[in-house]
């Protein structure tokens, strides 16, 4: 199968976009008021949007936008999320029953959810759409953390380092900690296509990135007035924002079978 | 039985305290004061102190949560800033608007998902399998804001089929419950067709074979019926996220439900309305949540004695 080198090198281009977007040549806001709604033609291989801008342009930028986000929201959960999680588990006792309880009513807010009425209530932003879906985030790292250092700290070694009066942040870093590495890699995989997911749907719903940042959700968000006469305008960031997820996603589905972990998300 | 149902009605209420608490909170994430962001630069020192002390804001923090508490329990969440309406009010006929949405993916997603899992698990890595997980890839992966748009392009506005948007009868009904419902039957596709296979593996299930049952006995009556329950367990957490995605799908389609509430008061900055409406989808949740495990211990005798 030669579906996952496909996937690597479309990933590949979304990232290099993300970091080279501001050095190339694009013109996102440029305006051409002749093409309002134009179709594809030389030099603008997507056609124009409601305003007349380049929309390939704009969908570069917004593959930016989105891999931004998603670095910056699942960089945040990852590391507090884990932190949260085994120190929960390791100190036990107060802690990690105050933990479970924080953790069961996070969970009891269904879905994307939480992060809408955050998000709408922080106002608009990217800065805040970051807060937002990081508060949201966390909490499936601390979660899946937690449920690991159970799982090994009860091992020889660590009990070893226990015994030889090893202080506990030293242990949670050199023994615990790498044991747990491979189902958070996989978590972190699938929680970047979530938030991908997430970031476009807050701002198709118009409480994330604002104009006239390019993102992908408001793309299609200002492309579903014209969906009859320039259906252009929602299936281009759509076609890339599914890509990339899929992409992700099947990427995902590898590495859980590469590195043998169970359980991380169906 | 009694002590599991109590214990886990325990914990269900244990964790709608936090949530309200929660959603009682958010008032106090938006940055600066709440009353001056409302009111924007309208309004005189008077009108802040009037709006100040309607919100309660200017109480202290103990006496604020347990007026909002005591609230709910009265059904009292408060009036809309924008119509004056109670909450309670504005909420209620959306509810019912956004069950029905909801309910109807529901649907759609079991209609889709069995037929699928079954043939995928019953001729195992055959075209019906490699479709089956085709499906599940490409059904996790399409977010549902594009594919509202995209079924409105080929059936509404194509075909002419299904109205674009709006809430006028079933027909109405078709495309935001498949555009909702196809996450859904995505990942119970998935979880049928793992949890069959396992089952199939079972002794009962040669013992079914030896004794000449017919297959459709086998595969449904032996094997969907025993491969249900953890499929029971997943579809009652992936509730959640049908109800997040039921927000987004409103929005697509102006369906008239919860979620075009709460999106209408996040911009209209009606707070009480905002924190009225993610405290009924929440606590739906949690009593969705509270049933699925009950119905499950009821099935399973195992569940409830491990736990108990």
């Amino acid at each position: 199968m030669r579906t996952p080198f496909a996937a690597g090198l479309l990933l590949a281009l979304w990232v290099t976009m993300a970091l080279l977007a501001p050095h190339l040549p694009l013109h996102p806001e440029r305006i051409a008021l002749a093409s309002i709604l134009g179709g594809p033609e030389v030099g603008a291989w997507l056609g124009y949007d409601d305003l007349g801008r380049p929309v390939l342009d704009r969908l570069l930028v917004g593959a930016r936008t989105s891999c931004w986000v998603a670095a910056g929201v699942v960089g945040v959960s990852l590391v507090a999320g884990t932190l949260l999680g085994s120190l929960g588990a390791y100190l036990g006792g107060c802690w990690d029953r105050a933990l479970v309880m924080l953790l069961d009513v996070f969970m009891a807010f269904p879905g994307i959810l939480l992060a809408i009425a955050l998000a709408g209530l922080l106002g608009p932003g990217i800065g805040n759409l970051v807060i937002a879906l990081s508060l949201v985030g966390w909490v499936g790292f601390a979660r899946l953390a937690r449920a690991q250092v159970l799982s090994v700290k009860q091992r020889e070694h660590v009990q070893a380092a226990v015994a030889l009066g090893s202080p506990r942040p030293y242990i949670l870093r050199r023994h615990l900690l790498p044991l747990i590495a491979a189902p958070l890699v996989v978590e972190a995989t699938f929680a970047m296509a979530a938030v991908i997911v997430a970031e476009a749907g807050l701002s198709f719903l118009g409480l994330g990135v604002q104009p006239p940042t390019a993102s992908w959700g408001s793309m299609i968000r200002d492309g579903v007035r014209y969906l009859l006469v320039a259906p252009h305008l929602v299936l281009a960031p759509g076609v890339a924002l599914f890509l990339v997820v899929l992409s992700i996603n099947l990427l995902g589905d590898r590495l859980r079978d590469r590195l043998d972990v169970r359980g991380a998300r169906a | 039985m009694p002590r599991y149902l109590l214990a886990r009605l325990f914990a269900a209420l244990w964790v709608s305290l936090g949530v309200v608490t929660l959603v009682f909170s958010l008032i106090h994430w938006v940055p600066g004061d709440p009353v001056e962001v409302m009111m924007g630069e309208a309004g005189s020192g008077a009108d802040r102190e009037a709006m100040r002390h309607a919100l309660g804001l200017d109480r202290p923090l103990g006496q604020q949560w347990l007026h909002f508490v005591g609230g709910l329990f009265q059904g009292d969440l408060g009036h809309s800033l924008y119509n004056q309406m109670p909450v309670s009010a504005l909420l209620l006929p959306r509810l019912v608007a956004t069950a029905e949405l909801a309910a109807a993916a529901l649907a759609v997603a079991l209609l889709l998902a069995l037929p699928l899992g079954l043939l995928a698990a019953a001729r195992r890595a055959s075209v019906w399998d490699t479709l089956g997980s085709g499906f599940s890839l490409l059904g996790v992966s399409i977010p549902n804001f594009w594919l509202g748009p995209l079924l409105v392009l080929v059936f509404s506005l194509g075909l002419g089929w299904f109205p674009v948007s709006g809430r006028d009868g079933w027909a109405s009904l078709v495309l935001p419950a498949l555009t909702l419902g196809t996450a859904l039957a995505a990942i119970l596709a998935r979880m049928i067709r793992g949890s069959l296979l396992e089952v199939m593996g079972e002794d009962f299930i040669r013992t079914a074979k030896a004794k000449g049952l017919s297959p459709w006995r086998i595969w449904v009556g032996h094997g969907l019926r025993n491969a249900g329950l953890p499929v029971l367990t997943v579809l009652g957490m992936q509730l959640g996220a049908l109800l997040g995605g039921a927000v987004v799908t409103e929005s697509v389609f102006s369906w008239p439900g919860l979620g075009t509430l709460l999106i209408e008061a996040i911009q209209r900055r009606d707070y009480p309305v905002v924190q009225g409406t993610v405290l009924l989808i929440s606590l739906s949740y949690v009593l969705i949540n509270l049933l699925t495990d009950l119905l499950s211990a009821r099935i399973d005798p195992r569940i409830r004695l491990e736990a108990s």
